[in-house]
């Protein structure tokens, strides 16, 4: 097998390369995407027969808690290779993912405590599913404590990718909240096999909502990754190069 | 269109609060997250191009 695509991701610069080609197609797919999504569910999306209009909070719900975990374990991936391979590419990956995941998981756990109040007149219970979730929220603040307070970067690197590690045992337990216990929040959506539980004319909107914020996410990701890099890489000749160049204008 | 007038689709039913201030706290921290990398990044560049410069001085 030919590895050169792996070795590639050593690179800081090529990295740099690459995103700043990525980043505006995946800006603009994630706009279109939000926009076609959100104004499709709130505005033409047939309402749902007992909760009515207030169900189009699951179009920016299910996207949320679905990012919260994709980060999540995007992070336990990045802890692996971080680990086993010492790239530096993937712990800037990992501290740079853990905010954008909190804020999501915040976003999922907010819509969800307002949506909770009319469908079941309450803003929080400690469900099996709100538990874990709030549980991910703090593995969150975790990561990102962790990341600040030890100023030696190896070391800081070493302990966060354990963690996530350590703390991906909870995704599972999300994602089987629903079935392993009795709870009140309703099971899943969507099924890898088997029919959707929505009509296609709510859950079409739903798929773009949740494509448009992995396409969000992406975005935000790298460009906070790539201002990291800069900053790791402040003494490599093609960064001062960079910087120049960007900052040309003010001089 | 599923509403048929703008005050039907700003009432949402009676769960407009609900579904507006769900809406609109998603959308403030989604512009946070682009727009504080932006300013970390002006900020970065600023102070990084003239740490550069006193470095050629020297």
């Amino acid at each position: 097998m030919n590895w050169t695509w792996f070795h590639k991701w050593g690179s800081p610069k090529w990295f740099y390369e690459m995103s700043g080609r990525w980043l505006p197609w995946l800006g603009v797919a994630a706009i279109l995407l939000l926009a076609v999504g959100l104004a499709w569910g709130l505005a033409f999306a047939p309402p749902e027969k007992y909760q009515l209009d207030s169900y189009r909070i699951i179009y920016i719900h299910v996207p949320a808690a679905f990012l919260a975990q994709s980060c999540y374990l995007l992070m336990a991936i990045a802890g692996v290779v971080s680990l086993v391979w010492k790239m530096k590419l993937a712990d800037v990956a990992l501290q740079q993912a853990a905010p954008i995941g909190a804020w999501l998981c915040f976003v999922s756990l907010v819509s969800g405590a307002i949506w909770g109040k009319p469908t079941w007149g309450t803003y929080w219970i400690w469900d099996a599913r709100l538990t874990s979730m709030l549980i991910l929220l703090f593995l969150y603040f975790g990561v990102i404590a962790l990341g600040n307070a030890i100023s030696n970067r190896d070391s800081a690197a070493k302990a966060c990718a354990v963690l996530a590690l350590v703390g991906a045992v909870n995704i599972p337990i999300i994602k089987y909240s629903v079935e392993f216990w009795n709870t009140l929040h309703q099971p899943a959506t969507f099924t890898v096999t088997g029919k959707a539980s929505m009509s296609a004319d709510m859950w079409l909107p739903l798929l773009i909502s949740v494509l448009g914020f992995y396409c969000f996410f992406a975005t935000v990701l790298l460009m906070r990754m790539r201002l990291e890099v800069l900053r790791r890489e402040s003494r490599a000749s093609w960064v001062k190069a960079e910087v120049a160049r960007l900052s040309g204008g003010n001089r | 269109m599923y509403f048929e007038s703008f005050a039907e689709f700003v009432a949402m039913g009676k769960h407009g609060a609900y579904v507006w201030s769900a809406y609109g706290i998603t959308l403030v921290v989604l512009a946070l997250n682009v727009v504080l990398p932006i300013l970390a990044r002006r900020r970065y560049l600023k102070d990084e191009a003239r740490r550069l410069r006193r470095e050629e001085v020297k």
